[in-house]
């Protein structure tokens, strides 16, 4: 079984960390990855820019594109895409072809990533 | 991290937290010392309990309801008759902690943090007291860290904080969420106090450094809630932009006795990479309004240069065209002055020394008017009037650091009258 697992922090304090607290983290962080790199087993990683970066583009005939993060209300968090773009249009453009393929009324969010690890994970 | 809640955890949580708890409880009790005090208490509750049960999972709900019980508290000790609320909504910290609280606040925060800044950046204060007042109050510096920066005395900068909450207390700001335009206004107000604020932490080269750049954090800190308060602002959007990009040269840009070290000059692989990433980001999110300003404007020039992976690089011919349109936004001596530098590169110094000799009598007291000008003279060999011109920059500088600059470029004179001309390109044209 394959598992992604989620980041929920406040932003507000992580991004207040100096460098050196963010390089002890991300070091600690290594150090517990380490058994599944190791076996071939870790996908990618990625850590995200704040969620003031963010652009969110809301599902409907003719998507909607709405600064900031996509603020969880009823919908859960269902999946993600990592894609890379020459332009922020570009991304609003995959998404709105995303939304535009969906006929439900939930919303993709798209936010700019801080690190990318491509991991060693097969399939 | 590791188990349980470390120090630095519990100072960035307390940190993060001040702006809406004292905000919310600034509305609740209607003055400031008290507010000050109730939040003073909670964060002193925070310390002793966080790190025994867990932190809690929203910390400014937490300090808001423990600081408003603790503020009851004292006015009932205080012997203050009031009507307080009852018993049941107060006494329990239970699970319902967080959610009583944001009841009470959520719907308000936005206009709760937005009327607290703009008290402390009230356009009828001084913008020294602007800035000194927000470090105090909104992002919770000590008088202590605040002198230092400011290099006056700890009495001094009291006193100076004191007398301006005085004033925006006089001023009677009130209390009632603000209309659109008024919002719109005090959102520009406290825009322009930041970008001060960070100016303060990032030109200057007096004071103790390590608080300078704490200066231009906290100014970050501030205009990255600001934007999470009005996610589609693009002015905003374009400041903390423009912030991050400048500020992501910090490391680079002084060496170490602290002298400014010129654009041309700095170590590239010493810029921070993840502040130039999220400021070109927000530039993407700012330039998709189309409504440019002057911060998104300058943030575009400072992506420009971020951008070129070498000084060689820099593509002066889109910053001139730049600078053109912050002309036309900000029409000043000084942007035409920087404008003057990209059309040195792009078309030669003949052709900006024109631009900037009409600039003469307007900036005959700015150090970088001279700078500039003598960097220009040089390049065209006209030596005797470039140390004139060098000469009259080191008289104006402010501080050693400027000083020594401008040293740096007339022994780069000698050197030219000395051996064959390689056309030094001079001057920083945005403050490096």
């Amino acid at each position: 079984m394959q598992y992604a697992i989620f980041c929920y922090d406040h932003e507000e304090v992580v991004f207040g960390w100096t460098k050196e607290q963010d390089d002890a983290v991300i070091a600690s962080l290594d150090r517990a990855k380490k058994k599944f790199v190791e076996k071939g087993r870790l996908g990618p990683t990625a850590r995200l820019m704040p969620t003031t970066a963010a652009t969110t583009v809301r599902k409907a005939k003719e998507p909607i594109v709405i600064d900031g993060p996509f603020a969880e209300t009823k919908e859960q968090l269902l999946g993600f895409y990592v894609i890379d773009c020459d332009s922020l249009e570009q991304a609003i453009e995959f998404a709105k072809d995303l939304a535009r393929s969906s006929n439900s009324a939930g919303s993709y969010e798209v936010r700019p990533l801080r690190l990318f690890h491509a991991g060693s994970l097969e399939r | 991290v590791s188990e349980g809640i470390d120090g630095a955890w519990l100072d960035m949580a307390l940190r993060g937290a001040r702006p809406r708890a004292l905000s919310a409880l600034l509305r609740y009790f209607g003055q400031l010392d008290a507010a000050e005090e109730a939040f003073q208490e909670a964060c002193l509750a925070a310390i002793e309990k966080w790190p025994k049960n867990g932190p809690p999972r929203d910390p400014a709900a937490w300090l808001i309801f423990v600081g408003r019980n603790s503020g009851i508290d004292a006015a009932r000790r205080r012997g203050k008759e009031k009507e307080l609320p009852g018993e049941e909504q107060l006494s329990d910290l239970g699970d319902t902690e967080s959610s009583t609280a944001e009841r009470l606040d959520d719907a308000h925060y936005r206009d709760d943090i937005l009327r607290l800044l703009f008290i402390c950046c009230h356009p009828e204060l001084p913008a020294t007291q602007q800035i000194a007042l927000a470090l105090r109050l909104v992002c919770g510096l000590s008088v202590e860290q605040i002198a230092r920066a400011f290099l006056v005395s700890e009495s001094a900068m009291e006193q100076r904080i004191t007398r301006g909450k005085n004033r925006v207390a006089e001023a009677h700001v009130p209390f009632e969420a603000p209309g659109a335009p008024e919002r719109a206004e005090r959102l520009t107000a406290v825009a322009a106090a930041v970008y001060l604020m960070f100016n303060e932490g990032y030109s200057a080269t007096g004071g103790d450094s390590h608080v300078r750049i704490q200066i231009a954090d906290e100014a970050i800190r501030l205009s990255r809630l600001l934007l999470r308060l009005f996610p589609d602002e693009p002015s905003i959007m374009g400041l903390l932009s423009l912030m991050l990009l400048h500020h992501s040269r910090a490391a680079a840009r002084l060496d170490a006795q602290g002298n400014i070290v010129l654009l041309e000059d700095q170590d590239r692989a010493l810029w921070n990479r993840d502040m130039i990433a999220e400021g070109i980001a927000l530039l993407d999110k700012a330039v998709r309004h189309d409504r440019p300003d002057p911060y998104q404007v300058q943030a575009a020039i400072a992506a420009q240069h971020a951008r070129a992976p070498r000084f060689e690089d820099t593509d002066w011919a889109r910053i001139e065209k730049l600078y053109l349109v912050l002309e036309g936004l900000t029409p000043s001596p000084v942007v035409t002055l920087n404008r003057a530098v990209a059309t040195s590169k792009v078309r030669g110094a003949a052709e900006a020394l024109e631009l900037i000799l009409p600039l003469a009598s307007q900036l005959s007291s700015y150090f970088y008017f001279f700078g500039v000008k003598g960097a220009f003279l040089l390049q065209l060999g006209r030596l005797a009037e470039a140390r004139t011109a060098f000469d009259r920059a080191i008289a104006l500088a402010k501080s050693p650091a400027e000083a020594v600059h401008i040293r740096l470029q007339i022994d780069r004179l000698t050197k030219e009258s000395d051996s064959s001309c390689r056309p030094t390109s001079g001057f920083p044209n945005d403050p490096c």
